[in-house]
């Protein structure tokens, strides 16, 4: 059980940050691309999702989540969205279950914290900060299905 | 409902089966008075609410029908413009039923062939070598499962999230595709099929 890496991006497709722990297969386009790539798979996943549902995607309460997740034969994507467009976006291998709570950790103790509190750190634009890029690492390393050796 | 649709897309992306089995959408009758509270806007053809959420009415709602008759698009049954209609005072008190609007066939194509690129990126982007397209999709109202056979065609089918057993009906449904399509002289492959036993196969 490992963690491959992850995104986060603004509302309007900027990745703010990227890292990777486990990944053995790069993209084959520049870095730049696959994240517009990525941010433009997300955003029609969403598109595509709420014209899909077969149900109110507000039916019962206010707040439902829309896309959570998908997996393919080697990899999952966990998605989390919050209310004012930031995107959390982690892929890991199948064995793990829904980690919506880990996703939301690291918005709200990670990046609200570190860089939104932040008064020298500009939003808008990639992440400079070394402090939040080393909390994240060893946050994700200190996950349970986040294993050290790859594979 | 456990099983809300299914989906056949052949090698190119095109809609080739469709089959919805959902039970009718949440849908709210009410009566208003001039002036109507709720902001309506003209998207796609149809009139849906764009403020104003209330009452079970909520934004994204379409107008499904006015005094009980249903509404074409956004014309009246009888060829009156529905935002005309509604802004005029004299039609008032009036009746206006509101609910999620239904995929037209167009917009199901078009649904289709999205997912089709969708599994694609979804491949490319792996970080894992050997990957194959997204076959699980995860929301919280509905997960959508796929299965690519050998040939490219992509069975899709949209069911609850708690339910099981889609694997084995997905590989059911490619036997009965390759049963009743391919078996049959009259079918030419990746064009949209039509058959009435299928469409009962799948049904059951």
């Amino acid at each position: 059980m490992t963690v491959h890496n992850l995104y986060l991006f603004d509302r309007n497709g900027v990745c703010l940050h990227y890292s990777e722990w486990h990944r053995k297969k790069q993209a084959g386009i520049p870095k730049e691309e696959e994240y517009k790539l990525m941010y433009g798979m997300l955003f029609s996943i969403r598109s595509f999702v709420s014209k899909m549902s077969p149900l109110d995607m507000y039916a019962e309460s206010e707040g439902k989540d829309g896309f959570l997740a998908f997996q393919t034969s080697r990899y999952k994507l966990h998605y989390y969205e919050t209310p004012t467009g930031i995107k959390v976006v982690m892929n890991t291998d199948l064995g793990v279950g829904p980690i919506r709570d880990v996703l939301h950790h690291i918005y709200s103790a990670l990046y609200v914290e570190l860089v939104v509190k932040n008064p020298l750190c500009p939003l808008g634009q990639t992440v400079q900060s070394e402090l939040f890029r080393s909390r994240l690492d060893s946050y994700v390393r200190s996950l349970p299905f986040f294993s050290a050796r790859a594979g | 409902m456990a099983i809300f649709s299914v989906y056949v897309v052949n090698k190119a992306g095109g809609l080739i089966y469709q089959l919805d089995s959902y039970a009718p959408r949440a849908e709210a009758e009410k009566t208003f008075s001039y002036p109507l509270d709720l902001l309506l806007k003209l998207h796609d053809e149809r009139v849906l609410v764009a403020f104003g959420q209330r009452d079970g009415i909520r934004v994204g709602h379409a107008v499904l029908a006015i005094n009980g008759v249903d509404v074409n698009g956004k014309y009246t049954a009888d060829g009156k413009e529905v935002l005309e209609y509604l802004g005029n005072p004299a039609n008032y008190p009036v009746s206006i039923r509101f609910g999620r609007p239904r995929l037209t066939s167009n917009e199901k194509l078009m649904l289709a062939s999205m997912f089709h690129s969708l599994f694609a990126i979804g491949s490319q982007l792996s970080p894992e070598q050997g990957s194959s397209g997204i076959e699980m999709l995860e929301t919280d109202t509905f997960k959508l499962h796929c299965f690519q056979t050998l040939t490219g065609i992509k069975f899709v089918v949209l069911a609850d999230p708690r339910q099981a057993g889609i694997d084995s009906l997905l590989r059911k449904i490619y036997e009965i595709y390759s049963d009743f399509a391919l078996k049959n002289p009259f079918y030419s492959l990746e064009m949209p099929i039509s058959m009435k036993l299928k469409a009962e196969e799948a049904g059951a």
